[in-house]
């Protein structure tokens, strides 16, 4: 009886799907890892969600989750195109070509690729957030909380958006603390919670007490959790299940205004290509909550830095500011323009230790 | 009582008879755990395995992508079929594919921007070559120190899988790339791109060798002694051994076979779908081949109809989670039940069900 009603029901949603379709704006989403990663990922499906809170019945979406960085990406971007998808959001860095190529074949969809660099065709836009501002709230609260003075930092790849949160955390640690040390783990995965989990371990082994990543899943924070003493960020998404301890802050990756404006633009017709990279100021990064394990003080002085960075009146890369190998970058209260920024592959002067390649 | 009493002979009509009912109890136990998921099962069953080879919208793209999936699976079990009959175990054609893509795109990119008729063939030898010698590792230390394959080749891969992202970040780096890992793209340098042979068809030159590997395959084993003995050296190798087998130049022969082949599927891929080295671009293909070729029976025509059908149910798979919003994880059960469920239905190839108490003897 139920499987004759659902029968019915696909038969039904078949044949009344196309008269439908008209009215109803179809928005795909690709993801790296799965949305119970509780990180990055997780934060992209919240934006999907808020699509359809939003849109209502104006709006249907799908995702395909665990999609490899590779020729798998193309076909399931040429199946969503095929399926009468009106956008699709490629929502990792090494979905950068395969986005390209499919927007190429199908140039009536509106293809986003977040983290990206290529438009390589008028249907292509690429999005981002500046991670690197909540790095410097963040490592401001590092560099005080640090009693062993070693931050522990577990990085995916080394790209220049990995590498600019690492040198802004670092800048603002040293800032407030200048015993201030960063140590370095490359896992060369977004997604790898074994991974993770084994980096954070070896990071405590070494002495670390204050625990960053620029990973999707929540393993470092279990790790931590493990040990005495030792403290972690939230990284994505607000990952408050760790609160208090070892889950002190966060960095918030808050997609859905994007999302939901991107999904408005394509109804109405308005969609172009833009190349956005949104902030604290717009609001696409947020600070999570600040718990009470933080002092009084030090929690009012990340906020400050916070505020400043979201008026305009401070910058996270703001000179004098030296290159790892001792040369000159930024001069005295010189601010690093974008480019500089989006290309960037050098360590700041005081950090230990080579970019791999 | 039900008891299993062992066929003196195993039974030619089970062999072929399994994987189709293997196929069918996978459907059923799939079934029932897609209808707990709150899908229909009649209705996802249908978009993994009927629509990408029969749906008007979809099935003009997927169908060439089957053998775009399937080219790599086939042409690395085919390799890996062989030892596995003979009882070497190269559980490590992973980093044999992607040392073997790693060598290719090298000398690739080292002729870039120049075009000439003879980069890519070179590209393909460096590709096989690579993956040859990478495969001959694990060979050497076990004819020279007895060592076991099984874990020197594993371990390898994870030695390859650093290596790929050294060089995705070093020295095959595009340098047009603004610091990004990955290298060129060989799409877009055409002397380089294994493109389709005929547009549309998604038969690009490492589908085609696939196939030939298959025949090769075939004749190999039926038709040469080389091919009895390795198939003697697996069912009894002491026998195999007084018949003039000499095991560990066979043990070199079956690895670097495998390897060379998993070298073959990786410059392909690296060189046509995927299109450039990075850091991720190897999709598990040589872990998956192994159950391809499990899967296949260790038989060139069963692999060929076994990678087509795990190449199937990925393609299927991604369809159903787009269509349906089904989680990736119910996919990937659902292709281990198909494995789970060969391997249990061998038991009636060499075992008959008798009910009843046993004869009094």
């Amino acid at each position: 009886m139920k499987l004759m009603k659902s029968l019915m029901t696909a038969a039904v949603a078949l044949g009344v799907a196309a008269p439908a379709m008209a009215d109803t704006t179809k928005v795909g989403f690709v993801y790296v890892g799965t949305p119970g990663d509780g990180g990055w990922t997780y934060e992209h499906d919240e934006g999907r969600k808020a699509v359809e809170e939003h849109f209502g019945d104006k709006v249907e979406t799908t995702f395909v989750e665990n999609v490899a960085e590779g020729p798998d990406a193309e076909r399931v971007l040429t199946q969503m195109a095929l399926s009468g998808h009106d956008l699709i959001f490629t929502t990792s860095f090494g979905y950068m070509d395969q986005t390209n190529a499919v927007a190429a074949k199908f140039p009536d969809i509106k293809f986003e690729h977040a983290t990206g660099y290529k438009r390589e065709h008028p249907n292509v836009s690429t999005y981002g957030a500046r991670f690197y501002e909540g790095r410097a709230v963040i490592g401001t609260i590092a560099g005080h909380m640090t009693e062993s003075n070693k931050i522990g930092y577990i990085a995916s790849f080394p790209i220049p958006e990995v590498i600019r949160g690492i040198n802004s955390a670092y800048i603002h640690a040293k800032k407030v603390n200048p015993d201030a040390e960063m140590k370095v783990i490359w896992v060369f995965s977004w997604f790898d919670p074994a991974k993770e989990a084994d980096a954070a371990a070896a990071l405590i082994e070494q002495g670390v007490d204050v625990i960053m990543q620029h990973t999707d899943s929540t393993a470092p924070m279990a790790k931590a959790a493990e040990t005495e003493g030792v403290i972690a960020f939230g990284q994505a998404s607000d990952m408050a299940q760790f609160a208090p301890s070892p889950r002190v802050s966060s960095i918030i990756d808050n997609w859905a205004p994007y999302y939901i404006e991107r999904t408005q633009a394509v109804m109405d017709g308005t969609w172009e290509q833009v190349d956005t990279w949104g902030g604290i100021a717009s609001g696409m990064v947020k600070i999570g909550d600040i718990t009470d394990a933080i002092p009084a003080e030090v929690k009012a002085e990340a906020m400050a830095i916070e505020a400043s960075i979201a008026d305009g009146s401070y910058h996270a890369f703001t000179g004098p500011l030296n290159k790892q190998d001792g040369t000159p970058w930024l001069a005295e209260g010189e601010t690093a323009g974008d480019g500089d920024l989006l290309g960037m592959n050098f360590y700041v002067e005081g950090i230990e230790g080579d970019i791999p390649s | 009582m039900i008891r299993l009493e062992k066929r003196p002979v195993p039974s030619k009509l089970w062999t072929y008879l399994t994987p189709i009912a293997a196929v069918v109890a996978t459907m059923v136990a799939g079934g029932i755990l897609f209808a707990f998921l709150g899908k229909d099962p009649v209705e996802v069953i249908r978009i993994i395995f009927w629509d990408p080879l029969f749906h008007p919208d979809f099935s003009a793209y997927s169908r060439p992508q089957l053998l775009v999936k399937a080219g790599p699976l086939i042409l690395i079990a085919i390799g890996l079929s062989l030892g596995f009959r003979a009882g070497i175990w190269n559980i490590g054609a992973e980093g044999q594919y992607i040392i073997g893509a790693i060598c290719g795109a090298a000398v690739g990119l080292a002729f870039y921007p120049m075009d000439a008729w003879f980069i890519f063939p070179l590209m393909i030898i460096a590709g096989a070559i690579g993956g040859l010698l990478w495969a001959m590792i694990p060979a050497l230390l076990k004819t020279r120190f007895g060592t076991n394959e099984i874990l020197v080749s594993l371990m390898l891969v994870y030695v390859a899988s650093n290596q790929l992202a050294s060089v995705s970040q070093g020295l095959l780096r595009n340098p047009d790339g603004m610091g990004f890992p990955g290298s060129r793209n060989f799409q877009q340098y055409p002397a380089a791109y294994n493109a389709e042979l005929i547009a549309g068809t998604g038969m690009h030159w490492g589908v085609l060798t696939a196939f030939l590997a298959v025949i090769a395959a075939y004749i190999l084993l039926n038709r040469h002694i080389l091919g009895f003995q390795i198939r003697l050296t697996g069912e009894s190798p002491r026998a195999a051994r007084f018949s003039g087998v000499r095991p560990k130049l066979l043990i070199l022969f079956c690895m670097g076979v495998s390897g060379a082949a998993a070298g073959l599927a990786g410059i392909f891929e690296v060189s046509g779908p995927s299109g450039q080295i990075n850091i991720s671009f190897n999709a598990g293909y040589g872990f998956t081949a192994i159950i391809v070729a499990f899967l296949g029976r260790l038989h060139p025509v069963g692999i060929l109809l076994a990678g087509l059908l795990l190449a199937l149910t990925y393609i299927g798979g991604e369809l159903a989670q787009l269509m349906l919003g089904l989680p990736a994880a119910a996919i990937q059960v659902f292709q281990g039940m198909l494995l789970f469920f060969l391997l249990a239905m061998d038991v009636f190839t060499n075992y008959r069900i008798r009910i009843g108490s046993p004869e009094a003897a």
